[in-house]
């Protein structure tokens, strides 16, 4: 138990939240690992954000413990945490430089490493041209980008990410996922909460689903998603389907069949028989339910 | 660096460089500048302050008045007729004349012929008429000095007896309550100031959403803290400031209106005790008004709040008035000493108007520093609990229950 604590980054165990007797946050548990792209993924309202401010120590639970770094929350540990919330906000009046300055200095980063700190994080987002505008005169998508710099400015062991996509181009997006691809494999913890499954599918590794304050789905995503496979498959061809020993029943779609296989039968047997008969195939695909089908799925069995 | 001294020195620094704060900070010189400045006009066109002689002409009918001492701004001249007299001031050779009537030893009347539009003479005028009469009247009295009493009679030197009839070093008057008045102003305005900056600067960070950033970086406490010492540092800067152009200002307008300045005499102690209740005092203040902005949801709504704190600290003015102006050592000034809240003005008041036993102005402070003390852990919690809820204000239930669970 001490062993595990000491190489998660963080864990959330049995954590709980009412505000004015709802239960926001019902008893929700996961581990975070080092070097791994973490979702926290669920609809609005779910409890995402109040279960990363519990996380944060900006509000406390009212039951449970969470551990960051091996450690219970304490002032320390906030200089080891990169944090970008849902609410973005910088001083308008202020230039770019001078907030990364004062933000990164906040996060306990030295006087005399801050400055080439700033220069190399304005580099990568290509604005350092713009390091002396002030915030107002920027658009919201550089906005966004220089508060990203921040999170990641103090070098953290775990970031989180508040919906760190919304509203940003599609340029600026993949910008941001390459450098959050780096920060894995520079071995640091991400947490990504979003609403967005495709990002999720697109980024992470493992997830946590929370739906009205409980956790519904915990575990590589991977194994999520075949846990979930209808063991269906995907088929677009020419000619006629023979009759196939193992499949259950068939569904035309507009532009494909999906062929729905008895217990027992896997895909290969499937291909092997349609191989026989000569028909040309286009596309063969053991058919994987998107995670949006899948929560809408677990989200109707609660 | 500790991230409280990067919290003072970012909110000082950023305060120092507002446009609002630089007006404000140079206002009050300017203003006072131009104050003296429009006195010293206006006072020119009077006859206080001349810059030519004044010319007075006088037709002596009694024939007793021939003692014509010269001065400094006015010159005295004799006519022999009224014709001449009046001919004079028409040809601008004086500026105004009087007539010694032959009655005038029983009937003390002077007649004053002027083309000003007046309802008496200027201060100057008067004096320098009178003086000459007394210089004549009184010439036929060899004691120099008993001459110079008749002039000058008296000068009040006021001495404060305690219960016991030993004399105390209080003063009195008008220059006993011109610092106190001082410092009560200041703290008024450093604590209204302040305030303004304090709370435009929370409501900013709450609207910018910037707050959750702060505070996953720094603790509530920290960030408290160091906003109310930056921002009073500021404060403090700016009163340092006007208080050395005071000193500049005074010094230029000493021939004017400086005089009631000269005779300002600062009572020992007074000046430490000052600081220390002015610093302690703006403290206590501030660290509540940090609450309160902690609790509102927009920096307007915060800013009448603290209209309501505001009012007990001048509470003592009335106490003043209503209690201690003919009893300076009534129990309700006692009273309102200890209390937090009331106590930086009541020392204040009750420095320039008596005595203050030591053991009240420790207490005082012990309970002000406990009272700033706990103002900050209430501040604070005030502050985890209510600073991310944007847009709803709490009941007071509410604030209890959060305070409790927290």
């Amino acid at each position: 138990m001490t062993k595990a604590i000491n190489t998660d980054t963080a864990s959330v165990s049995g954590v709980s939240k009412s505000f004015n007797h709802n239960l926001v946050v019902d008893n929700i548990s996961f581990k975070l690992r080092p070097g791994e792209i973490f979702g926290l993924i669920g609809p609005n309202g779910a409890g995402k954000t109040t279960t990363i401010r519990m996380m944060m120590d900006i509000i406390r639970p009212d039951s449970g413990e969470i551990f960051i770094l091996g450690e219970s929350f304490n002032e320390l540990a906030k200089n080891k945490i990169g944090y970008l919330p849902e609410e973005r906000g910088l001083y308008r009046k202020l230039t770019v430089i001078d907030i990364l300055i004062y933000l990164a200095s906040l996060k306990g980063i030295k006087q005399s490493t801050v400055s080439s700190r700033v220069e190399e994080l304005l580099t990568l987002v290509k604005m350092l041209p713009h390091k002396n505008k002030k915030i107002e005169e920027l658009s919201r998508g550089m906005g966004q980008l220089i508060q990203f710099l921040v999170t990641i400015i103090h070098d953290p062991q775990l970031v989180i990410l508040d919906e760190p996509f919304a509203g940003l181009d599609p340029v600026n997006a993949s910008l941001l996922k390459d450098i959050i691809g780096k920060l894995r494999e520079q071995n640091k913890t991400v947490i990504l909460s979003t609403h967005r499954m495709n990002e999720v599918e697109e980024l992470c590794d493992r997830i946590l689903m929370i739906n009205k304050g409980r956790s519904v789905l915990y575990g590589k995503l991977a194994e999520i998603k075949s846990r979930y496979r209808s063991n269906s498959i995907i088929l677009v061809f020419d000619g006629q389907l023979p009759k196939l020993d193992g499949v259950k029943s068939i569904h035309e779609h507009k532009n494909h069949v999906e062929l729905f296989l008895k217990e027992g039968f896997s895909p290969d047997e499937i291909l092997a028989q349609i191989i026989k008969d000569k028909i040309r195939v286009y596309r063969f695909e053991v058919a994987a339910p998107s995670l949006n089908e899948i929560f809408i799925q677990v989200a109707g069995e609660i | 660096m500790n991230k409280t001294l990067l919290i003072i020195k970012h909110e000082f620094l950023i305060l120092i460089r507002r446009k609002g704060f630089i007006i404000m900070t140079l206002v009050f010189p300017l203003l006072a500048l131009t104050a003296i400045g429009i006195h010293q006009i206006v006072q020119g066109t009077g006859d206080t302050r001349p810059t030519e002689k004044i010319t007075i002409g006088y037709v002596d009918k009694t024939n007793l008045f021939n003692v014509n001492t010269p001065y400094t701004q006015y010159e005295l001249i004799e006519y022999v007729t009224e014709e001449e007299a009046n001919k004079a001031l028409v040809d601008e050779a004086v500026d105004e004349y009087v007539i010694i009537p032959v009655d005038y030893i029983n009937a003390g009347v002077i007649e004053r012929y002027t083309q000003k539009k007046e309802l008496e003479p200027s201060p100057g005028i008067s004096w320098v008429v009178k003086d000459f009469l007394l210089n004549n009247l009184l010439e036929g009295l060899d004691n120099q000095e008993v001459q110079l009493r008749v002039k000058y009679p008296l000068s009040f030197n006021t001495v404060i007896l305690d219960e016991a009839g030993n004399i105390t070093d209080a003063e009195s008057g008008f220059s006993a309550f011109i610092l106190p008045a001082i410092f009560g102003f200041l703290l008024i305005m450093a604590i209204g100031s302040a305030s303004g900056y304090l709370l435009q600067g929370l409501g900013e960070e709450k609207e910018n959403r910037i707050m959750e950033i702060l505070l996953s970086s720094v603790s509530t406490r920290q960030l408290l803290v160091g906003k109310v010492i930056g921002l009073g540092t500021g404060g403090l800067l700016q009163i340092v400031l006007w208080l050395i152009s005071a000193v500049f200002i005074i010094r230029l307008a000493s021939n004017t209106i400086g005089g009631m300045f000269n005779q300002i005499q600062i009572p020992e102690n007074f000046i430490l005790i000052g600081i220390v209740y002015f610093i302690l005092g703006y403290l206590f203040f501030a660290v509540l008004e940090a609450g309160i902005g902690a609790i509102s949801p927009t920096t307007k709504e915060s800013q009448q709040m603290t209209v309501a704190l505001i009012l007990p600290a001048i509470l003592p003015f009335y106490i003043f008035i209503f209690f201690l102006r003919d009893n300076a050592d009534h129990i309700i000034g006692t009273i309102f000493t200890l209390i937090p809240v009331t106590a930086p003005m009541m020392v204040f008041i009750r420095l320039g108007i008596s005595e203050i036993p030591i053991w009240e102005l420790l207490l005082s402070i012990f309970f002000l520093v406990i009272g700033i003390l706990g103002g900050v852990w209430l501040a604070a919690k005030l502050f985890r609990v209510y600073l991310l809820m944007y847009g709803k204000a709490p009941k007071m239930g509410e604030i209890i229950r959060m305070l409790k669970q927290s």
